[in-house]
């Protein structure tokens, strides 16, 4: 049974983390769609440099630990004279790790769509635009959903790694609190319950979303 | 966009560098199996509750100690040999001797601030010597031996920097520190005004203070001092502000071995070992003792 007293007494401290891990889950995750969505389009770009620059970024960037594209934010940025907080740098390390699956999975989403349906829209008479619009991002939008769900989920449990920038995120004031009580399991239970908070509403939402788009098919 | 994917590159491309260079501060992963036995350690199936906790480390002829790998002077793996060395090495090594006959009959397992007394308690190592201060809160978990090591809490600065003692930490300085540790609750009460950092342990915080995430690093002035020798471009400022004693960490109700190992650091006392071991990390003989 766990002890209970671990949890209300140290309930401020929990509560100021998760605050900040609320604020870093957000930012980074519409910073990560956003970044993700111009990288996808230009993976599919016909201009060629375009489409070059998005590969290098999503080769670089998912091919690399999270915790080390956070290093050359935190320790990297400071020896070209620029320093920012744990707290900035884990959320923008968050953001650009993040839109590299993003891109990849809004690519593979607008991929899917067959091309003679867009060869069909263009034969037809619609722009380069409204075939996008009218019917590949419609049909694309369904088949990006639970990729991007399961990628905005592991955003929020990936938030944890700002507790070793000294972040002030959750897991760095649970870590404060095993220290200081050594009740280990206790505390990262409760820190475990609060990142269910944040994560189970977020696929429940994907999966309404899910719903939703199919039953407008 | 372009130009961001490529000052992305560059960025990551000339930190891999930095990394390299300063030998790269992930050495946690290896999470203490240097010693490289698949040989369950020391839960290795004996109840320590019925025996006692030191019969159980005789049959099993093994002595299995939590150091800390990561701090230079004390416990610190060496990348190139894997062998793991410093002061609270030397000191399990004579303890070894004293309770098994032989020095070599030891297992060391890494720790680090936050995890050592769950290992202990979880029977994963026999006992912590790992620069660990004795304090009364600690004394609820775990027993501590007599004390082998008087250390104090002080300050690393980068050299030329305005903060020269304690009474410089005003409203707004960063102070680095570790999880985990008494010098985080210390540095708070001697300076309540001070924006305290913490970080998972001493290579990353030292970093830190390298890269100027914060002004100043707090931790005691032992480790301080190897920090000081890696880096002479930092040095230790002002008077130790704070008594810290080290203590050797063993099981609650553990008598028996706490007996011995009380009895193996009188000994090493007696014989001028310790001096020995002292000056031969810290570097000089130790004071008032």
């Amino acid at each position: 049974m766990p002890d209970i007293s671990i949890w209300t007494d140290y309930f401020g401290i929990y509560m100021k983390g998760f605050g900040n891990t609320v604020a870093a889950s957000v930012i980074a995750l519409l910073g990560s769609f956003a970044i993700g969505t111009i990288i996808a389009v230009f993976r599919i770009s016909s201009v060629k440099p375009l489409r070059w620059a998005g590969t290098a970024y999503v080769e670089f960037i998912r091919n690399i630990p999270l915790l080390l594209v956070i290093f050359v934010f935190y320790y990297g940025l400071p020896s070209i004279g620029i320093t920012l907080s744990g707290f900035i740098c884990g959320t923008i390390g968050l953001m650009v790790y993040t839109a590299s699956f993003v891109a990849e999975a809004i690519r593979a989403g607008i991929m899917s769509v067959p091309a003679g349906q867009t060869e069909a829209a263009r034969a037809s008479g619609l722009s380069y635009t409204g075939t996008m619009r009218h019917v590949v991002l419609p049909q694309a939008i369904k088949i990006v959903i639970p990729p991007l769900s399961n990628q905005f989920i592991n955003l929020v449990k990936n938030s944890s790694i700002l507790g070793v920038f000294a972040g002030f995120d959750l897991m760095y004031y649970g870590d404060q609190v095993a220290g200081k009580t050594y009740a280990t399991f206790d505390t990262y239970l409760f820190v475990a319950l609060l990142y269910l908070v944040l994560t189970l509403p977020l696929s429940y939402a994907a999966l309404r979303l899910e719903r939703r788009l199919a039953g407008n098919g | 966009m372009k130009n961001r994917s490529w000052m992305t590159a560059f960025v990551i491309v000339t930190m891999l560098a930095v990394v390299a260079l300063t030998g790269c501060g992930s050495n946690e992963g290896g999470n203490g199996n240097n010693s490289g036995g698949a040989n369950g350690g020391a839960n290795g199936g004996e109840p320590s509750e019925t025996s006692s906790a030191l019969d159980a480390i005789k049959s099993r002829g093994k002595l299995v100690v939590g150091v800390k790998y990561d701090t230079k002077l004390f416990g610190l793996k060496d990348p190139a040999s894997g062998k793991v060395e410093g002061f609270d090495v030397d000191i399990a090594k004579a303890l070894a001797k004293q309770i098994l006959g032989d020095e070599t009959k030891l297992e060391l397992k890494e720790v680090t601030s936050k995890t050592r007394i769950p290992m202990l308690n979880n029977n994963d190592i026999d006992m912590i010597v790992a620069t660990m201060t004795i304090t009364e809160e600690r004394r609820k978990e775990v027993d501590f031996s007599d004390v082998y090591f008087k250390a104090g809490q002080s300050l690393l600065v980068k050299k030329g920097s305005p903060i020269a003692s304690i009474d410089d930490i005003k409203k707004g300085t960063k102070v680095l520190a570790v999880k985990g540790s008494t010098s985080v609750d210390n540095i708070k009460a001697k300076a309540p005004d001070a924006t305290v950092l913490e970080f998972d342990n001493y290579q990353d915080a030292f970093s830190a203070l390298k890269a100027g995430q914060g002004d100043t690093l707090t931790t005691d002035n032992a480790i301080l001092y190897g920090m000081e020798a890696q880096d002479p471009g930092y040095v230790v400022v002002g008077e130790p502000f704070t008594d810290e004693p080290y203590g050797i960490a063993i099981k609650k109700g553990s008598t028996d071995l706490l007996n011995s190992v009380n009895e193996g650091l009188k000994k090493l006392h007696d014989s001028g070992d310790y001096d020995k071991i002292y000056e031969q990390w810290i570097g000089k003989a130790p004071s008032g003792e």
